[in-house]
């Protein structure tokens, strides 16, 4: 008995040798590892995205600036895009849906391990090779390159003639792999919801989170597929002499918009539902009160994603459909503002009437609701297809999509990371660097992105490596790249902040917030097997029922 | 306070926009200074569809401001939890019907725009003229006229009492491309196999400037846009004088013969001359141009030069190669370009 213990101790007080730890990283299929992994991933990617977004804003800090040649800037705002979407925010929401749907439904792992570590390697395997085409792009031609297509790499622009060499057989690659990695994620994700809940939680008593990402899973498989097969065709049509987007032989410039959007605006979903997914966790918890109106919650999610399968063509209202089809998709458009405003109302009705404590997850959601309002109100501008037709291509999109992404869904991602960490670390994060980064982060967030608006209103398109002076863009593009200086510092601090705060910050415990929901009743970091024994629910949220034997919720749902 | 400030030039800038195109303009592309029918019309809506979102942005920014100050958790407060209120089905229905009726007039009047705009029938007296986009530069032909010029576009005014539109049919010679001068219309793309149209009848003569707006390669930036609005009377003079061939001159025939014995016939056509390549611009009157290289440079006689001997110092990347000319070579063909008014 005595020797038993004595070599327990001993086990543990060896650490394993690093190649043993970095093997079982490798080959883990622990969907917390697998979702740790994910994020790690997407922040090297952020990194990535934001040193191109830097350049370029460099390069636009005054006319006919020379900081970079136009192919450089190019390939710049290509690979910006590309990154930022498909391998730093993608994967970052996937991270989190891994990480914490299973804690949050109280099972042991995903439905499919294995399909989650084979996917994740694929999405893996994509980001290096876009980034290998710095290196390879030209082949045996020699000179370094990347793609410089544009992140929706309209044809013909593609096809060979125009673009020689292999920086868009990498891009076509990258995305091809990552797609199929990212069907195979939401298959597992949808899969876990519906199959691996635990007693009690019929998917009316899911815990919101649950039920977002299952939309977003379901967005994922519909809209990927497009875009895959579009990959494919291209892919076609370079090398097998195919001609979908060839329009020298009949084929169709068009047709990849099409399929490119039919992909692209549910991508938008993709990254919001998630968003707000994180927001409809942490507002209630600050606000010490549960979500309002958690059944329209829900069928506004559903209605967003069904919605939002039918209004691609908002993207193309400049490529000349007739008035009867542009009406179409300003309709469909407009309708997607009514789930959206009812989400903003609820989470104000949560708000309201409660003890809003402002910790830094609580002031990123809250910061997140006045600029998703915002964003919002730019998308029915965007809507309005006459107006679009000043504004598509101008960087007055450039800042309605970015209020989107950064201001909307990066916050929330940001707002997630402090709430999740101590339940993924163990530790507690530093409250004061955090509400540095907040405050320093939300400033150059506004001075960037508020004052993007106005050049794209006086006539500046977006995807031009330098401009004329004396079109009044001059200050405002200086203002832009100013408050990008602050992003980036901010964004350092944020992850000083965790490498710190991983190493050094105090022991969280298992329920520093006092939350509701499954993820804090077992330990930080939680073991292997997530729950000693299966939870059982009979409530949204079942912690609080624990709390309040006097009070559950069970006795008002 | 910061989402006020961050707010304002949001939903200001129409306002200043059109309170400054009084005095000095905000900027001569501002989409709220339009000059002619279509940009008018966009711009009403546009007004309308800002006025909407700002009433809504206020109302739900007072609201939130209330709730994020009100409702803050109390120093010296007790410990207890706030009333546990699950949802109301009476205020979720009024913030489902006000946002639906919202969006129905929105939709409404965006319909109405729409249709104006796209349906609207050339009238007798409409000038039509083909555009073609080839990377980084303008073709433009004028129907009923053998005009071919490139970049600059002339157009008559037009009046209420004397509608004179022009009609543009929209054609790309290689990858997407988009026409878009701010004050006159909306932008169209310009797609290959793929026929686009649109209209524009400026109020005022002046030169209006646009740009490229959708990316098309390397110097998508400097794909420039200029417009010349014409009275009438200046219009058929230009219009007369552009369909005649290149004027003759003796004095620079060396340098035409240069011209006509380098790669540039490839290129470039000179009605008149040998050279009918259509590859690049036709410079059969290329001196009657305020700039070269679609607006990437002003037409002076050392600026062509320069353009002639490399055009990449203006436009790098750009589809005309340079062509290793001797310097008496580029001041012969220099001098023979200058004679092409
Ligand atoms: C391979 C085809 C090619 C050849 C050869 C060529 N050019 Fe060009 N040229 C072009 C193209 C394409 C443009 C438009 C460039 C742009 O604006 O992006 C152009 C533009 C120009 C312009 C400016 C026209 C304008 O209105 O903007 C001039 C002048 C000109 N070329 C003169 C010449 C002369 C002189 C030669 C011979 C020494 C020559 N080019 C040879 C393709 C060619
Ligand atoms: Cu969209
Ligand atoms: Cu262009």
């Amino acid at each position: 008995m005595s020797a038993a213990r004595a070599t327990v101790a001993v086990v543990r007080s060896e650490r394993a040798p690093l190649v043993d730890t970095l093997h079982e990283w490798v080959t883990t299929v622990d969907h917390k590892r697998l979702g740790i992994l994910y994020i790690i991933y997407a922040l090297l990617f952020l990194a990535f995205g934001g040193i191109e977004a830097i350049i370029i804003r460099i390069q636009l800090i005054r006319p006919h600036n020379t900081f970079v040649s136009p192919q450089v800037f190019n390939r710049m705002f290509t690979m910006h895009g590309t990154t930022m979407i498909f391998f730093a925010a993608m994967p970052l929401v996937f991270g989190f849906a891994n990480y914490l749907v299973p804690l949050m439904i109280g099972a042991r792992d995903t439905a499919f391990p294995r399909l989650n570590a084979f996917s994740f390697w694929l999405t893996a395997f994509g980001g290096l090779l876009l980034y290998f085409s710095f290196l390879g792009g030209n082949g045996l031609y020699g000179a370094g390159n990347a793609p410089d297509v544009g992140w929706f790499a309209y044809a013909p622009l593609t096809s060979r003639t125009f673009s020689p060499g292999h920086s868009t057989d990498f891009w076509i690659l990258a995305l091809l792999l990552s797609g199929i990695g990212s069907m195979g994620t939401a298959i597992n994700i949808a899969a876990t919801v519906l199959c691996m809940r635990c007693p009690g939680m019929t998917l009316g008593k899911m815990p919101l989170l649950a039920w977002l990402n299952f939309t977003m899973a379901g967005l994922v498989i519909l809209s990927m597929s497009p875009l895959t097969a579009a990959q494919l065709m291209l892919l076609v049509d370079r090398y097998l002499g195919g001609h979908f987007f060839d329009v020298q032989a009949g084929g169709s410039a068009v047709l990849w918009m099409h399929f490119f959007w039919i992909f692209g605006h549910p991508e938008v979903y993709v990254l919001a539902i998630p968003a707000f997914a994180f927001a409809s966790e942490i507002i209630p918890v600050f606000s010490r009160k549960p979500i309002f109106g958690y059944p329209v919650m829900v069928a506004a999610t559903l209605a967003i994603g069904f919605i939002s399968m039918s209004v691609w063509a908002h993207h193309m209202f400049t490529v000349g459909m007739t008035s009867a089809g542009n009406t179409f998709f300003v309709l469909s458009t407009m309708a997607i503002a009514v789930p959206t405003g009812i989400k903003i109302f609820n989470w104000l009705a949560t708000i309201w009437g409660g003890k809003v404590q402002y910790r830094t997850p609580m002031l990123f959601c809250v910061a997140f609701l006045f600029q998703f309002l915002i964003a919002g109100l730019t998308g029915i501008m965007l809507a309005a297809a006459p107006f679009d037709w000043q504004l598509s291509g101008s960087y007055f999109v450039v800042a309605h999509f970015h209020y989107v992404i950064v201001g909307g869904i990066l916050f929330t991602i940001f707002g997630a990371f402090y709430y999740w960490f101590p339940k993924m670390s163990g530790r507690m994060y530093n409250e004061a660097l955090g509400k540095v980064h907040f405050w320093l982060f939300t400033a150059g967030f506004h001075l960037t992105f508020d004052f993007m608006h106005v050049p794209g209103v006086l006539g500046m398109p977006r995807r031009i490596y330098t401009y004329e002076p004396g079109r009044g863009w001059d200050i405002w593009n200086l203002v832009i790249t100013i408050g990008v200086l602050f992003q980036a510092v901010a964004t350092l601090v944020f992850l000083g902040n965790l490498l710190w705060s991983k190493l050094w910050g105090k022991v969280a415990g298992s329920d520093p917030w006092d939350g509701w929901t499954l993820e804090w009743s077992t330990a930080s970091p939680p073991p292997a097997y997530n729950f000693p024994s299966l939870p059982e629910v009979r409530s949204r949220r079942p912690l609080w029922d624990l709390k309040h034997p006097e009070d559950p919720d069970w006795h008002y749902e | 306070m910061r989402i006020l400030k961050s707010a304002v030039p949001i939903f200001c800038t129409a306002a200043a926009a059109r309170a400054n195109s009084a005095g000095e303009p905000l900027s001569p592309t501002n989409i709220f200074a339009p000059a002619s029918t279509p940009a008018d019309t966009i711009s009403g809506l546009s007004l309308l569809v800002l006025t909407i979102t700002g009433a809504m942005f206020v109302i739900v920014l007072c609201l939130l401001l209330w709730a994020v100050v009100k409702f803050r958790e109390k120093a010296g407060a007790g410990p207890g939890e706030p009333a546990q209120v699950y949802g109301s089905t009476q205020v979720e229905l009024a913030w489902t019907v006000i946002p639906v009726l919202i969006v129905t007039i929105l939709l409404l009047a965006t319909a109405r725009a729409i249709a104006s705009i796209q349906n609207a029938i050339p009238p007798p007296g409409a000038v039509e003229v083909s555009v073609i986009g080839h990377q980084y530069w303008w073709e433009y032909h004028y129907k009923k006229s053998n005009v071919v010029t490139a970049n600059e576009l002339h157009v008559p005014v037009s009046s209420p009492v004397h509608p004179t539109p022009t009609f543009l049919s929209l054609f790309s010679a290689d990858t997407d491309h988009s026409f878009w001068v701010p004050r006159l219309a909306g932008k169209t793309d310009l797609i290959p196999n793929h026929p686009n149209s649109m209209w524009i009848d400026p109020r005022e003569t002046g030169v209006y400037l646009g740009q490229c707006s959708q990316y098309c390669g390397v110097q998508h930036a400097k794909m420039l846009l200029r417009v010349y609005v014409q009275t009438r009377d200046e219009f058929d003079r230009w219009l007369e004088q552009q369909s005649g061939p290149a004027a003759a001159s003796d004095s620079t025939i060396e340098g035409r013969r240069t011209f006509e014995s380098t790669a540039c016939v490839n290129c470039h056509t000179i009605r008149g001359s040998t050279a009918t390549g259509t590859f690049g611009p036709d410079l059969t009157h290329l001196m009657s141009r305020e700039t070269i290289g679609a607006g990437a440079a002003l037409n002076t006689p050392a600026n062509l030069r320069r353009w002639i001997q490399d055009p990449s110092a203006f436009k790098p990347g750009c589809l005309m190669p340079a062509m290793g000319l001797s310097d008496s070579q580029l001041d012969a063909i220099t001098a023979y370009m200058e004679t092409l008014r």
